[in-house]
């Protein structure tokens, strides 16, 4: 076990993954010659050269169309958005082209793709560096969308996303690239898609979270151990599919749930969870299931306002006091 | 620089023949070096398309096809001119107006109409229907029906036979109207720059549904827009398939020896409206006349019977031949089975996963 970033336990799984199979290359605005925007690519061009790691045009649609084309003719592309506010150019092609064409084509042509690239909030970019996309995705059948919050998850899901035979919308934290943790040093090392991972185990109250709320709600847990109550932390990680039953069980177990994200709460991956929720396990329920979501609202740019419209540690706290019946 | 008018005026009939005359005379002098045996089977191909869309008009009349129907009627010259200049290892994609070259790249006419009834026989199994035609081992890489959406996937397929160094070469077809999405723009910059071995066939018809060229395309010389990406480009006559053939031919020579693009703005006409539900309002049947007296069929006809290279006779078992063909189809699209209700749920992933299996 080495003790890495994100960052670098994604460049690990992308140099593997190059190396393991001459049909997958990566594609995106500044991957190449300047080692990515995010350094994710870092060394890759130098390693792989020009063919297999490729500087764009800032022409999202495009590449992004071109990506699916080239996996509907047999290659494996990884296409990076610089950051996934700029995917948004390209939802025809995700949507209309990736997620569908299986379908439409009676079974006769998969999309062997990943779109990967940094979502949800940043540092203090405002409204259109600073959103939560994974609804958007979530919602087409025909997708896959993957959210790590941990190095070994990074790491393990992105390598399975590249080897999988559908378009896996892979959404990496922004804030969260330099997190560090052990990753297994094994080249081999995967982690299944659609497999919650429960990262902490308690026994009062489930926090349902994911991707940026997984370590605040992993902190809340810590504060309200101190207080008295025992929290479980489950983390879907892959948002489609859902892997509802870890979810169920975590909450026959504890009879409260509190679900944290950064996205918008309408619409929003945590009323989906919540709703499955009541179908399945309402007779288990003590409390009605809590929401702590980013505000709505477009994001803000000055500090104090963005503050206000990401889930923070005592937001988590509070909610789970709440459904607790403690305040 | 010369502006194309987009809505021809009323000519009077003596102009209308000189030029139908011309054009034949023009396309008599391609006859020579293509066999007798070519030729034939260039008409056999555009008049099955021909009375395959026909047949699906009646039928869709009847009930027998649902949603939206977009017929390829007078574009044949097009779709049977290109595709005989490729491979059939070749890649072809499209727009939703795609049933003729679904038959020209050799799909036949029974797993289309299969398709169009939405029976589980048909080419999508029944998913798809008229804007949703695929044949993977054909090349036929799918009818596509966001206006472009299929230009950026043409760029993706040539930009893979580039990456595995073979040498097909990829057809992207779309109508005019599609020139004024991002996608054809974004995609013509990507296959020069990085020297895509497409061809860009825009298949321009005038008319985006009901809305002419020049109401919606401040340049409507639509080959010049090429410079704009340092591509080479033609403007052909799409009523001559011979003039389609030999412009395609040089396109594929460029994509294949030199991996070169190639935008190819083919003057066409559609004969019916924009679908089955379009009334057509929006233009004079004069108009629809005059491009009538060029009818690309009709044309090539009187071509290979003046130059002796078939007779009457010939031209009348060809249409024979193939109204069996399209009745055939018919027939088999008709006794189909719908597809089983489980399918509903297949096709969706190529690797299901059972959420939460370790």
């Amino acid at each position: 076990m080495a003790t890495i970033t994100i960052r670098e336990a994604l460049n690990q799984a992308l140099r593997e993954e190059l190396a393991r199979d001459d049909k997958v290359f990566l594609m995106g605005e500044e991957v190449a010659q300047y080692d990515g925007a995010y350094k994710v690519s870092k060394g890759l061009f130098h390693e792989f050269g020009g063919k297999r790691v490729i500087d764009t045009p800032i022409t999202e649609l495009g590449f992004a169309g071109l990506g699916v084309g080239a996996a509907m003719a047999g290659l494996r592309p990884v296409i990076e958005f610089m950051t996934f506010n700029f995917s948004i150019l390209a939802t025809d092609q995700i949507i209309n082209s990736a997620a569908k064409m299986l379908y439409m084509s009676g079974g006769q042509i998969n999309i062997p793709i990943v779109f990967r690239g940094p979502g949800g909030s940043a540092f203090q970019v405002s409204s259109q560096h600073s959103q939560a996309l994974e609804s958007w995705y979530a919602y087409f059948p025909g997708l896959k969308v993957v959210m790590p919050s941990t190095p070994a998850d990074a790491k393990g899901l992105l390598k399975s996303a590249i080897r999988d035979d559908d378009p896996v919308i892979f959404i990496e934290q922004e804030r969260m690239y330099g997190n560090k943790g052990e990753v297994p040093d094994d080249p081999d090392f995967t982690i299944p898609l659609g497999v919650a991972d429960v990262k902490r185990e308690g026994k009062d109250v489930t926090i349902v979270a994911r991707s940026l709320t997984v370590p605040l709600a992993l902190k809340a847990a810590e504060q309200l151990e101190q207080q008295g109550v025992s929290c479980e932390v489950v983390d879907p990680r892959t948002i489609r599919p859902l892997d509802i039953d870890t979810i169920i069980a975590s909450v026959k177990k504890t009879n409260r749930v509190v679900i944290a994200e950064e996205s918008h709460p309408i619409c929003g991956v945590g009323a989906e969870i919540s709703a499955q929720i009541m179908e399945r396990a309402f007779d288990y329920l003590d409390a009605p299931v809590k929401r702590v979501s980013g505000a709505d609202v477009p994001m803000p740019y000055a500090k104090n306002l963005e503050n206000l419209a990401i889930p923070d540690v005592n937001r988590i706290v509070a909610a789970v006091r709440e459904v607790a019946y403690i305040d | 620089m010369s502006k194309q008018t987009a809505a021809p005026p009323d000519v009077d009939p003596q102009l209308l023949k000189n030029e139908r005359d011309e054009a034949k005379n023009r396309q008599k002098s391609r006859l020579t070096g293509l066999d007798k045996e070519k030729l034939i089977e260039l008409y056999r191909q555009m008049l099955l398309i021909r009375r395959f869309e026909e047949k699906s008009a009646e039928v869709y009349v009847a009930g027998k096809i649902g949603g939206f129907c977009h017929l390829y009627i007078g574009q044949e010259a097009v779709g049977v001119g290109t595709i005989s200049a490729i491979r059939q290892d070749d890649y072809v994609l499209a727009s939703y107006r795609e049933h003729g070259l679904a038959l020209a790249k050799g799909m036949s006419a029974r797993s289309i109409m299969a398709e169009l009834f939405g029976k589980a026989t048909g080419c999508s199994k029944g998913k798809g229907g008229s804007m949703h035609m695929f044949d993977k081992s054909l090349g036929f890489l799918g009818g596509h029906a966001i206006v472009g959406g299929q230009i950026p996937l043409a760029t993706g397929t040539a930009f893979a036979t580039k990456y595995q160094g073979t040498d097909q070469v990829t057809l992207c077809y779309f109508g005019e109207a599609a020139v004024n999405q991002g996608a054809f723009h974004e995609s013509l910059n990507m296959a020069q720059l990085w020297k895509l071995p497409c061809i860009y066939i825009c298949e321009n018809n005038q008319y985006g549904m009901g809305t002419s060229l020049a109401r919606a395309m401040s340049l409507q010389n639509i080959a010049q827009k090429a410079c704009a990406y340092d591509l080479a480009s033609e403007f052909v006559d799409g009523m001559d398939v011979l003039a389609v053939r030999e412009a395609t031919l040089r396109a594929v020579e460029r994509a294949r020896r030199d991996y070169l693009p190639t935008l190819l703005e083919i003057r066409t006409y559609r004969f019916m409206g924009h679908s089955m539900s379009d009334p057509g309002n929006y233009r004079t049947r004069a108009e629809i006349e005059k491009y009538q007296e060029r009818d690309p069929i009709k044309l090539f006809a009187a071509s290979l019977l003046e130059e002796k290279i078939v007779e009457q006779k010939g031209l009348d078992e060809i249409d024979r031949q193939v109204r069996e063909v399209v009745e055939d189809a018919l027939r088999f699209a008709d006794e189909s089975p719908l597809p089983d209700p489980e399918e509903l749920y297949t096709d969706v992933y190529a690797n299901p996963i059972e959420p939460g299996r370790k």
